[in-house]
């Protein structure tokens, strides 16, 4: 984990170790000025030399400046280091997003990658930031200042060895028994946060059935629970700065008991006692700064985790390794097909599928819900790969294709459509990327999206809000029909794409295809038979099979599911009659 | 609303710029927050604060006594006497002991007041979130209003358990340094004072500059986000348009946009820390040198032992401000987080002037109601008469009218027209129209999630505006367009409908929403469990599943917007039968756009732009050959 996290450091590998190397010069200046001090009020002062102090002045003012300087700069690159990395998680998060197959987004849910890729980054950012400026900070200042005081004296220092074991020894059990809460803790914070989610996207539903009561009630009971947990952890952090004063001034005790000692017998000066006593507290100071990186990072390896579990993700559809360019035509032939999806270790959505479908032809696809309509046409444009046999196109397997070629010539639109927040005509060229206005309202008027957008006051370029809510359920659904007319395919496949448009306009919609983009093998999945049955073949899936493949009136007389789908539709008006009356 | 497509992904994301309108104000509600809860606690810490910071200072000020009156006069003698030493020590002793029992008393105390005032915002942010109107939601971005829990929740933490105690005993600090230091001598203290407040002075100019710089880093942090959850939610769109590069591209550009804000803000609060210390490093010397100059000259009576104390005071006057200065980052981002936390209590919540209540009621043989606890499967309005006292109960029949009403999500924009329209109970009333004509805004009228802009709409004669709006809600099943379950299990989610159901109940719903079969195949039934919105189900099982629930709300009247969109029409047959049967008697409004859902309807009413420009029986419009001919014969042209 942590190799995958300090492999995204890339150009600020500079940054980030200089930072270290400032931050030990400035370091040793600060320790070196309180030995300065001890010059000043010794040599100067005290002996009541003022063109000492004034030298000795002198240096420590230069050295403040130097110190300055370095801190300054060592600010700057950590900063820099630090907001380059998180940058650089970011984008190598995003990039490999990018290359996910649809099972690999599955797994994610959005709100998910979303706090991966902010909350998440900002958190081991400020560990990362934390940990170059400190971690080397702290130990150096400790070192460093041991040494002075050995410099000064060595007998009186060990009194700092032992109070740095007994503090060592002390936050090292404090940190081990946080951590292990602290992991807990951060567990139930994504429940909350999630709970919270739920009800701002749900709050209709809440209000609907008057839960607000029972909704709150659940929220007190984890945000309860997250307290205790918080607290049960922090209050033994609570213990970090008491055990902190205990050690600091038992040092200074035993420091004024022998060095008073010391300095009646003349083993030390008055000002190196002084000195001394300033020591306490930086090397103290040092040991608690040590302290705070641990809980930062005890904190941020959580973070660390879900950001090293996007970037490991292996993209399970990847380009074959000489791919073929260019499909002949706008052929499918299912070979025997088995295919399940992965995550759901269940039954297998689709069995033994086995069909042939020449360029060109138009078909039609119904069945029940959660029959495997979607899934048999995901397989097409290799969404998803098979789990046994194989898919043709034009020819040949989809798996030897180029990703994008294949993409570029099977254009899905998929149920759950999306517009992007951008003008009409950004959202059309998606379709294809150097589109002129003109192929845009062409495939606008093939899929009868026209009539609306010269409606609209700024037409083509009307803003389309995230999530295409400006515009209705059918207005949005033909937009995405044309944006993948705009790739002109050899393969056209809508996906339940017409639902939202009322039955006079997808009969246009259909019309207009017929007539505008006749060689266009087009597979058209839909609830309503009127949709499908003017198709050259329908093809009816029950419970991930082929029930039935055949025209639509080969298969009134023959299948049985799907005379009763189109009875239920059409022919139920036998009881329409009786109905009716009753209504009047 | 149509946004500038330059600034594409600000779009949506207009929110977490952490601006601090007065912080002056911010500070003193959020402190007046805190102390509501915790005044006793709080006034503990203060006082434990302040005997920690006195024990530090009497520590420090001891150490020139013990060089000054003990060392120094024992190095002068031959056989020195340790025994006053001693003496001191041992008073030094019981005094840290004090100061250390204090250190953990308000440490320990803070945790709670921290813990528990983050745990109070986060539940009063709930419960007046729960208490917000439907038009709250509409308007502001999910993401942002989360990001109040999380981000801005947050950053209290650190304002709370350490900026405020570091504060309070760094102030401490400096007030006893100060009058020490006016006692050893003034002309000096005047110079400390000028350093210090040139500090102060790179202090706030500093925090001013970090602060916009950290509201640059917030607003492009809420920026990336509202793109990253955009792309997300895109994803599949993104990959069958092999659109990958392009999005890269633009993510680049929002990324490189947050790097250069979080560096320039990381920047500028990385070098106060350096920028400060050093100053107090050179205030020092400036003390020592001009100390030096007037003790030697003798003028003003300073001794060089009192200078050496002045020194060592002058280090703890300029330590806290440094350590104030530290704190500066975390207290403006705290204060930013509490102004959006507060921003959002101040909302104004949906208000309820209802005082009809919905009851049970049994009904005697004479036809009178009477009030009862138990579920009778008869429910009355309750209508208190504020005039004589007295109190009516009115059977709940399902009789909707709606008279002459005008409505708009806006004042400005009227989005529905003169509505008039009557269902009388037991009848089944269809909405069709296109998409955008307001099918689903009339019944967002119905229960009150919108109020309407003029005209009366009355509910068994009571016009809803005096029905209390929890009461009138729950009267209504609603199946509603957009489908979403509670994580939890697939049980759970069908007795939200209603919360004392059995299992068999819910069981029971289940069969007739026809969501039985598809949950056994789950992996584990009905306790299967749903996360994320149900995200492992089809869209079709997920309208089930809704439909389960309302069904086992039992309710008098029935709203189903769309409740079947996604759902096969076999199973849809089946669906509506169920629903028939539950219904029998009680009164249904349908919206659908597949017309089979409608046919079988006792009054379709067509919707074209906000107004009603049909209305009658299936059989009628057909006759009228109006729009809704229109529309149907545009389904079944060849059957006509």
């Amino acid at each position: 984990m942590l190799k995958t996290l300090l492999g995204q450091i890339k150009q600020y590998k500079k940054a980030t170790i200089i930072t270290p190397i400032l931050i030990s010069l400035e370091v040793i200046l600060e320790v070196l000025i309180p030995f300065i001090t001890s010059l000043i009020i010794d040599r100067g002062i005290q002996a009541g030399d003022m063109s000492k102090v004034c030298l000795y002045g002198g240096i420590m003012i230069v050295m403040a400046m130097l110190s300055l300087l370095f801190g300054i700069l060592a600010g700057q690159t950590a900063s820099y280091a630090s907001s380059g990395f998180a940058s650089n998680l970011r984008d190598s998060m995003y990039k490999n997003i990018q290359t996910f197959s649809f099972s690999n987004i599955d797994k994610f849910s959005t709100a998910g990658l979303v706090t991966r890729m902010t909350t998440d980054v900002t958190n081991v950012q400020n560990a990362f930031q934390m940990c170059i400026r400190i971690a080397v900070r702290a130990p150096f200042m400790l070192i460093s200042s041991l040494i002075m005081c050995f410099l000064i004296d060595a007998k009186l220092s060990l009194v700092f060895v032992g109070a740095i074991l007994v503090l060592g020894i002390c936050l090292v059990f404090i940190m081990k028994s946080v951590a292990k809460i602290f992991t807990i803790g951060f567990k139930k914070y994504d429940d909350l946060n999630s709970s919270v989610q739920e009800n701002i996207t749900a709050i209709r539903v809440v209000k609907a059935f008057v839960r607000e009561e029972h909704e709150k009630e659940k929220f007190s009971k984890s945000a309860t629970e997250l307290y205790k947990i918080f607290v049960k952890a922090e209050s033994i952090l609570a213990l970090n700065s008491p055990i902190m004063m205990l050690t600091i001034y038992g040092c200074v005790i035993c420091l004024s008991w022998f060095g008073a000692h010391f300095v009646v017998i003349g083993d030390l000066t008055t000002g190196e006692l002084t000195t001394m006593f300033t020591y306490i507290v930086s090397i103290l100071m040092s040991l608690m700064l040590l302290s705070m990186v641990f809980v930062m990072i005890t904190m941020s390896i959580a973070n660390a985790k879900r950001i090293s579990e996007v970037l490991n993700e292996k993209p399970d559809i990847v380009n074959p390794e000489n791919p073929v360019m260019d499909i002949k035509d706008g052929s499918i032939d299912f070979n025997h097909v088995n295919f399940h999806y992965k995550h759901a270790n269940e039954e297998e959505t689709l069995t033994d599928i086995d069909l042939h479908i020449k360029s060109g032809e138009t078909i039609g696809i119904i069945g029940g819900t959660g029959s495997g309509k979607s899934s048999f046409a995901n397989l097409i444009s290799r969404l998803y790969d098979v789990s046994e046999g194989s898919v043709y196109v034009g020819g040949r397997d989809v798996r030897e294709y180029d990703i994008e070629e294949l993409r570029n010539q099977v254009a899905v639109v998929l149920q759950k459509n999306v517009l992007f927040s951008g003008t009409i005509l950004d959202n059309l060229r998606w379709g294809k990327e150097d589109a002129t206005e003109e192929e845009c309202i062409e495939v606008c008027r093939q899929a009868c999206a026209d009539e609306f957008i010269e409606r609209f006051p700024d037409k083509y370029n009307t803003y389309i809000e995230q999530g295409g809510t400006n515009v209705s359920g059918g207005q949005k659904q033909r937009l995405c029909i044309a944006r993948a007319l705009l790739k002109k395919p050899k393969i056209l496949i809508l996906d339940d794409s017409t639902s939202a448009v009322d039955t006079a306009t997808d009969a246009k919609i259909r019309a207009s295809f017929a007539q505008k983009i006749p060689g266009v093998t087009k597979l058209i999945i839909a609830q309503r038979v009127s949709s499908i049955e003017s198709a050259d073949r329908i093809i009816v899936i029950d419970e991930g099979r082929i029930s039935g493949f055949d025209t639509h009136e080969n298969l009134l007389k023959t299948n049985e599911i799907y005379r009763e789908i189109y009875e239920t539709q059409v022919k139920g008006g036998g009881d329409f009659d009786e109905n009716g009356k009753a209504g009047a | 609303m149509a946004g500038n497509p330059k600034q594409f992904k600000a779009g949506q994301n207009k929110g977490p710029r952490p601006k601090v309108d007065n912080p002056n104000k911010t500070m003193k509600r959020l402190l007046g927050y805190m102390l509501k809860e915790y005044k006793i606690h709080f006034a503990i810490v203060v006082v434990c604060i302040i005997a920690t910071a006195l024990v530090t200072l009497t520590g420090m000020l001891f150490m020139q006594t013990l060089i000054d009156d003990y060392i120094l006069p024992m190095t002068a003698t031959q056989n020195p006497d340790f025994g006053p030493l001693a003496q001191a020590i041992l008073k030094l002793v019981s005094l840290y002991v004090v100061g250390i029992l204090c250190s953990y008393t308000y440490n320990r105390i803070m945790v709670n007041i921290g813990q528990g005032t983050m745990r109070k915002l986060r539940l009063d942010l709930f419960n007046h979130m729960e208490s917000l109107p439907i038009k709250y939601f509409d308007t502001h971005a999910h993401g942002d209003i989360m990001s109040v829990y999380t981000n801005d929740v947050d950053t209290l933490r650190q304002l709370m358990s350490q900026s405020i105690p570091q504060t309070i005993n760094s102030l401490v600090t400096i007030v006893v340094t100060f009058f020490s230091m006016v006692v050893l001598d003034i002309p000096l203290t005047i110079l400390s004072i000028f350093m210090s407040m040139i500090m102060m002075f790179t202090t706030s100019k500093l925090s001013k500059k970090t602060g916009r710089y950290f509201a640059d880093q917030q607003r492009d942090l809420g920026k990336l986000n509202g793109f990253i959850e955009e792309m997300m939610e895109g994803q599949k769109v993104i990959k069958v348009f092999c659109h990958e590069e392009k999005s890269i591209e633009e993510f680049e550009v929002i990324n490189e946009q947050l790097r250069n804000s979080a560096n320039n803000a990381n920047k500028f609060a990385n070098i106060m820390m350096p920028i400060n210390s050093n100053l107090g490093n050179i205030s020092y010397v400036l003390c020592a040198g001009i100390g030096g100059i007037l003790a030697l000259s003798g003028f003003t009576g300073l001794t060089l032992g009192t200078l050496v104390s002045f020194l060592t005071l002058n280090k703890s006057f300029t330590q806290p401000i440094t350590q104030i200065s530290q704190q500066m980052n975390s207290i403006v981002m705290g204060l930013a987080g509490a102004n959006r936390a507060f921003k959002l209590l101040d909302e104004t919540p949906e208000v309820d002037d209802g005082y009809v209540e919905l009851v049970n009621a049994k009904e005697d043989s004479k036809g009178n109601l009477t009030e009862t606890t138990e579920r009778t499967g008869i429910w009355a309005w309750k209508h208190p008469h504020k005039a004589d006292g007295t109190v009516t109960y009115t059977k709940l029949e399902g009789d909707v009218t709606f008279n002459d009403v005008d409505f708009g999500y806006n004042e400005d924009k009227i989005v529905l027209h003169n509505i008039k329209l009557f269902a009388t109970p037991g009848q089944k009333i269809a909405f069709v129209g296109s998409t955008g004509a307001g099918k689903t805004t009339i019944t967002n009228l119905i229960n009150r999630f919108y109020d309407i802009q003029d005209g009366k709409i009355r509910y068994d004669n009571i016009n809803i505006n005096k029905i209390k709006k929890a009461d009138l809600r729950r009267s209504l099943g609603i199946v509603l367009q957009d489908t979403h379950l509670f994580t939890g299990t697939v049980m759970d989610n069908i007795r939200y409908g209603r919360l004392d159901a059995t299992d068999d109940e819910c069981i029971a719903a289940a069969r007739l929403a026809n969501a039985d079969s598809f949950i056994h195949r789950l992996p584990d039934g009905y306790n299967t469990m749903l996360t994320g919105d149900g995200s492992n189900l089809s869209q079709g099982q997920r309208q089930l599943l809704a439909i389960a629930r309302a069904a086992v709300a039992d309710p008098p009247v029935l709203i189903l917007d769309e409740a079947t969109s996604s759902i096969d029409t076999r199973t849809e047959t089946l669906v509506q039968q169920g629903m028939d049967r539950l219904m029998n008697g009680r009164t249904t409004f349908v919206i659908a756009h597949r017309l089979s859902t409608v046919r079988n309807s006792d009054c379709i009413i067509v919707l074209e732009q906000g107004r009603i420009i049909e209305r009658g029986t299936h059989e009628e419009l057909i006759e009228q050959k109006g729009k809704y001919y229109q529309l149907y014969t545009g389904n079944f042209a060849e059957e006509e």
